[in-house]
């Protein structure tokens, strides 16, 4: 060691060893401005980028978690877990997908459903796991979304689901096209009790989930530029044989085309559907209904 | 090769075109080839049953998809009297890919809506080979709407690939329209009756297909993406197409046995576009047969029974 070396404070020396120690993902990258950002800023930013707002996607627990108050909660539907009643297999077997998708999210399905309150009041919310098989609807997240509906209408309250899916999941071929047909029926009992479903479309929701309960909202909402729609880009551009232009799907076309009612960003969620909510279960506390 | 023959059904087109000619031939000997041509009827006859006891899920979507196979109007035109075309959506365009309209079945006023695929060419593009855009979805719910307030019953016949994957259909809300239609669909105060007769392709095929009763027809198809469609993604190639349509399980028999359909109609040897007449007859015996089931119950049963139909889709394991 050189007469400098001794000289230097401890904590100045540059070692190898030092820099490997840097936990891996202490940096991220941000998908819209390619900004490097440290991870515990964007955490505590709810992963919405603090230098362009791009809402990066979040898993299914996380988002509840952003959106509920810490307690009470209670988990419904997690009892229910999918089966391969088609023996479905292509480059793989349906249950190893399910296996990999379970090990890797460490979810039974890709739907959570939580009894739970927002800023006091109780509601129930639901979240699709994007990272489960694509947030794909099969039989499983159906069911879990009818048990949601299910202890709405029983304890008088509202509904609010975060879609995030790519569709149907093929895998349980027409079994999971009913699905959409089934979560659909389930909301007219929310109707039939004036009991709001407030629909929050986040990047990406598409296909079965898009055209059944996702798009059936009191009020519709979407987190900005998430991609929303019935048919992929990709399908769309090789029928029209043209490239589709920019921010085709995105939240901000669809607000545009008078298909949903607004864009709310994620940091301010929480208030917002507060207020919708309260003002439609105000107006209900007011409706006299039959005795059942 | 006969384009009225598909792969599969060359060996019986070989058949009866060895039929045909000896039909035009010589007249000279005529006793003999009367008894020829009858031995070779008998034998394409055989042929065709052997060979249509043991389709394959991949050669029914092709008999689903035949380009002779009867369509929504040809049904109608057979089935209904008095029928009365209603078009548009009261808010945007007509969609010539779903026909809508009312008319008499026996002598029940009821609504009829359907796909309409086209013939020829012009008719193809025009009909947009039966893939509807929203205002096509949105008509449909506006005559089931108007068939509810007269408590008439409403028929559909679905065949179609699937919604169109359109700029200008994305733009007008094709899966709010979809959506829309299940939802009201599940509580129309009328009976339902959903028929597939040739392709239900996935979201487009049961946005008019949520019912009291749901049947197909014995070489129609219904799954939740085409069978090149999945293919393209799971097996990453169209052409595993046939391994696609296999795993799906997108047949009549398949889905009768998972409960997801109540009924199979039957077609005549060899397909419904060999004997339209006789498709049509046995078809209306189904209808009716259904309506006269559903007579009996009032709205309120009617709606609780559709409800739990509709709940008890699904297959999963629940743990205590």
């Amino acid at each position: 060691m050189s007469w400098f070396d001794k000289l230097l404070p401890p904590k100045i020396k540059s070692s190898g060893a030092g820099r490997k120690a840097v936990p891996e993902g202490l940096w991220r990258k941000c998908p819209g401005c390619n900004a490097v950002l440290y991870s515990a800023e964007i955490e505590s930013n709810m992963d919405v980028c603090p230098k362009c707002d791009h809402h990066m996607r979040i898993g299914a627990r996380r988002r509840l978690d952003l959106f509920l108050d810490k307690e009470p909660r209670t988990e419904i539907g997690a009892n229910l877990h999918p089966v391969d009643v088609l023996k479905f297999k292509d480059s793989k077997r349906y249950r190893d997908r399910l296996d990999e998708a379970q090990k890797a999210t460490g979810e039974q399905d890709a739907l959570v459903v939580i009894h739970g309150r927002l800023l006091g009041s109780p509601l129930v919310a639901a979240a699709f796991e994007f990272g489960f098989m694509g947030g794909s609807m099969g039989s499983v997240v159906g069911e879990r979304f009818v048990k949601a509906i299910d202890t709405c209408v029983e304890h008088d309250l509202p509904l609010v689901c975060f879609a995030a899916s790519g569709g149907a999941r093929m895998q349980e071929a027409l079994l999971s096209l009913m699905q959409m047909a089934k979560t659909s029926a389930a909301l007219t009992r929310m109707a039939a009790r004036a009991l709001p479903f407030v629909s929050v479309l986040t990047d990406p929701t598409m296909g079965g989930v898009s055209a059944s309960f996702a798009m059936l909202g009191d009020v519709i909402v979407a987190e900005p530029k998430a991609l929303i729609g019935f048919a992929g880009p990709r399908v769309i551009e090789q029928t029209v044989r043209e490239t589709l232009p920019a921010g085709f799907q995105r939240s901000e076309f669809l607000l545009d085309h008078g298909a949903i009612d607004m864009i709310v960003d994620r940091r301010e969620m929480r208030d917002k559907l507060l207020v919708i909510l309260s003002l439609f279960m105000d107006a209900r506390s007011q409706i006299q209904f039959p005795a059942a | 090769m006969n384009p009225n023959f598909l792969d599969f059904e060359q060996s019986i087109a070989d058949l009866e075109a060895k039929i045909e000619a000896l039909r035009f031939a010589d007249k000279n000997s005529e006793l003999n080839i009367n008894e020829e041509i009858n031995r070779l009827r008998l034998k394409s006859r055989k042929l065709t049953e052997s060979i249509f006891t043991s389709l394959t899920p991949w050669q029914i979507s092709q008999l689903a998809r035949h380009p002779q196979r009867p369509y929504t109007l040809d049904y109608i035109e057979r089935i209904f009297t008095d029928f009365q075309e209603l078009h548009g959506d009261r808010a945007f365009a007509d969609d010539p890919a779903i026909v809508a309209g009312i008319a008499r079945l026996d002598d029940r006023a009821v609504a009829v809506i359907g796909h309409q695929k086209g013939r020829d060419t012009r008719e193809k593009v025009r009909r947009n080979f039966g893939m509807p855009r929203p205002e096509g979805y949105r008509k449909a719910m506006r005559v089931m709407k108007t068939a509810e307030r007269f408590q008439m019953p409403v028929i559909t016949l679905i065949d179609t690939p699937g919604a169109y994957p359109g700029v200008g259909a994305e733009e007008r809300g094709q899966s709010e329209a979809i959506a829309r239609n299940l939802y009201t669909m599940a509580s129309l105060r009328t009976p339902i009756i959903a028929t597939v007769i040739g392709e239900g392709g996935s979201g487009g095929a049961l946005a008019i297909g949520v019912g009291d009763r749901v049947m197909m027809l014995q070489y129609s198809t219904y799954s939740v993406i085409s069978p090149e469609g999945c293919a393209s993604i799971l097996w990453k190639s169209a052409d595993k197409a046939a391994l696609a349509a296999e795993a799906m399980g997108i047949t009549a028999d398949s889905l009768l046995r998972l409960g997801l359909i109540d009924k199979i109609v039957s077609e005549p040897l060899g397909g419904a576009h060999r004997d339209v007449s006789a498709m049509a007859a046995s078809l209306r015996q189904a209808l009716l047969l259904s309506l006269e089931q559903l007579r009996g119950m009032s709205v309120e049963q009617l709606l609780a029974a559709r409800y739990a139909r509709l709940m008890q889709y699904g297959k999963f394991d629940e743990t205590r």
